[in-house]
């Protein structure tokens, strides 16, 4: 029993602090806001220009003018403030962002990231992810372990990159790894899910890792 | 000088050319001028170059001058919304440049000020810094970006005076106010036209001497591109007393 999209975004909530500042990618990472605890402060940022927001507004209550970066209808709450594109990124590019939550296709071994291009296919472009890999302090990934039988932890990526050595830590269904992307650690592995074995993960990465001691 | 024009036909007379860069303001439909867009749409003119940060849905805002043709390129950082954009990409119609988001608002703020170029990390070691400068500091690398004027730029504000003092509302601010400050000529659409001294200058986003021309807009439709809410659970304490 590997780890369900909710428990992987359960699992990526436990990197949220008090009083940090959070963006959310679309998708699992969306997901992430179910698990903030209770009493503790996390302000979610929303990159086309929204600090704290809220849940979906009730039918009926759509705001055209508020929306979040995935162009859904949100709600302001009590600490919610706005702001332009170029503040947007001055918060995100300036290192005022604690953690940014998101998805992949491809992660390797040095922390390169590969989520925008598939060459050959049609690209919708990277909207706000290279800003967000270059310039929040930490960038998790939470992604499918592998896609249709494909590694997606790999040595190196093959997919053009959205970042070079850029991500943290990576949560897949199948556990949690750690990368020492700025002192050339290379990759760790830390959690395992539940009903998973060393062995399946070994055979589901390409990537090169050493399994943490505590396993 | 008076600069309260009659209708968004007359806010662009004289300003449009055939191949010029134009910047539209917005994010997906949210805060887009999209009244001064269907002016441009009947004005025919063509080989436009739009800086904006997507391109509109079918039909709507962009999607507007990419059906009849009228652009023959794209900067943005995001367009994946629009049937008509892919067909006319794959078809080799439509020419695309992709700018991260954050290095596509700084590229029109740093135009706006005057500042010619910069270096971010952002794109560093990625085919977006390919053929671009690089420098190494505090031993990181960094890219550089170039600033980014318009020959026009066109913005949607919620409220705006007779001077141009321009106020947004809630997310619809976006990339308004960097893209009214990097036009040669800027023309804004306001849904509230006031007098000055109406909007408490503390509250002034975008100052009026970036703004050269002002159309009001009262009755502008707004498009929501992803409606999403939430079921009310119960009513609220205190209600549902019959009487």
């Amino acid at each position: 029993m590997a780890w369900t999209r909710d428990q992987m975004a359960e699992r990526a909530a436990k990197e949220l602090r008090d009083g940090f500042y959070v963006n959310l990618g679309i998708g699992i990472p969306t997901l992430v806001s179910n698990y903030i605890p209770a009493g503790m402060s996390v302000q979610l940022q929303s990159e086309n220009g929204m600090l704290g927001f809220g849940p979906f507004p009730y039918e009926g209550e759509e705001d055209p003018d508020l929306i979040n970066a995935g162009k859904q209808t949100v709600t302001e709450i009590p600490t919610t403030s706005y702001f332009s594109s170029a503040d947007s990124f001055a918060m995100i590019r300036g290192g005022h962002i604690d953690l940014s939550i998101l998805g992949a296709m491809q992660v390797a071994e040095n922390g390169d990231l590969a989520n925008w291009m598939i060459p050959g296919k049609m690209v919708k472009g990277m909207g706000g992810a290279m800003d967000l890999v270059a310039g929040v302090k930490k960038v998790v990934v939470v992604m499918e372990h592998s896609a249709k039988n494909e590694a997606k932890l790999l040595k190196r990526c093959t997919l053009p990159l959205t970042g070079a050595g850029v991500v943290d830590m990576v949560i897949t269904d199948l556990g949690v790894f750690t990368i020492d992307k700025k002192g050339g650690g290379g990759m760790t592995l830390t959690e395992v899910a539940p009903g998973t074995t060393l062995d399946e993960i070994q055979a589901k990465t390409e990537a090169s890792y050493r399994t943490a001691n505590t396993l | 000088m008076k600069k309260v024009y009659p209708d968004a036909r007359a806010a662009l007379a004289g300003l449009l050319k055939d191949g010029m860069l134009i910047m539209a303001g917005g994010f997906g439909l949210c805060g887009i001028p999209e009244t001064l867009i269907q002016a441009i749409r009947e004005s025919g003119v063509k080989n436009l170059t739009v800086v904006s940060n997507n391109a509109g849905i079918d039909g709507i805002g962009l999607g507007l001058l990419l059906d009849s043709k009228q652009i023959k390129k794209m900067i943005s950082s995001y367009v994946g919304e629009n049937k008509t954009f892919a067909q006319q990409y794959l078809a080799g119609e439509l020419e695309i440049e992709f700018n991260p988001q954050g290095t596509l608002a700084e590229r029109i703020r740093a135009g706006g000020a005057g500042i010619p170029a910069f270096f971010t990390r952002t794109g560093a070691g990625t085919q977006i810094a390919e053929g671009k400068e690089e420098r190494e500091f505090n031993g990181e690398r960094y890219v550089m970006e170039r600033g980014l004027v318009a020959d026009l730029s066109i913005v949607h504000a919620w409220m705006g005076d007779t001077e141009g003092n321009l106020v947004y509302r809630k997310t619809a601010r976006n990339f308004n106010p960097m893209m009214a400050t990097a036009g040669k000529v800027t023309v804004a659409e306001v849904e509230h036209l006031v007098q000055p001294a109406d909007i408490n200058p503390d509250h002034i986003i975008t100052p009026g001497v970036f703004v050269k021309r002002i159309v009001h807009v009262p009755n502008a439709v707004k498009h929501i591109e992803q409606r999403t809410t939430r079921k009310r659970t119960a009513a609220p304490a205190g209600t549902g007393e019959e009487i």
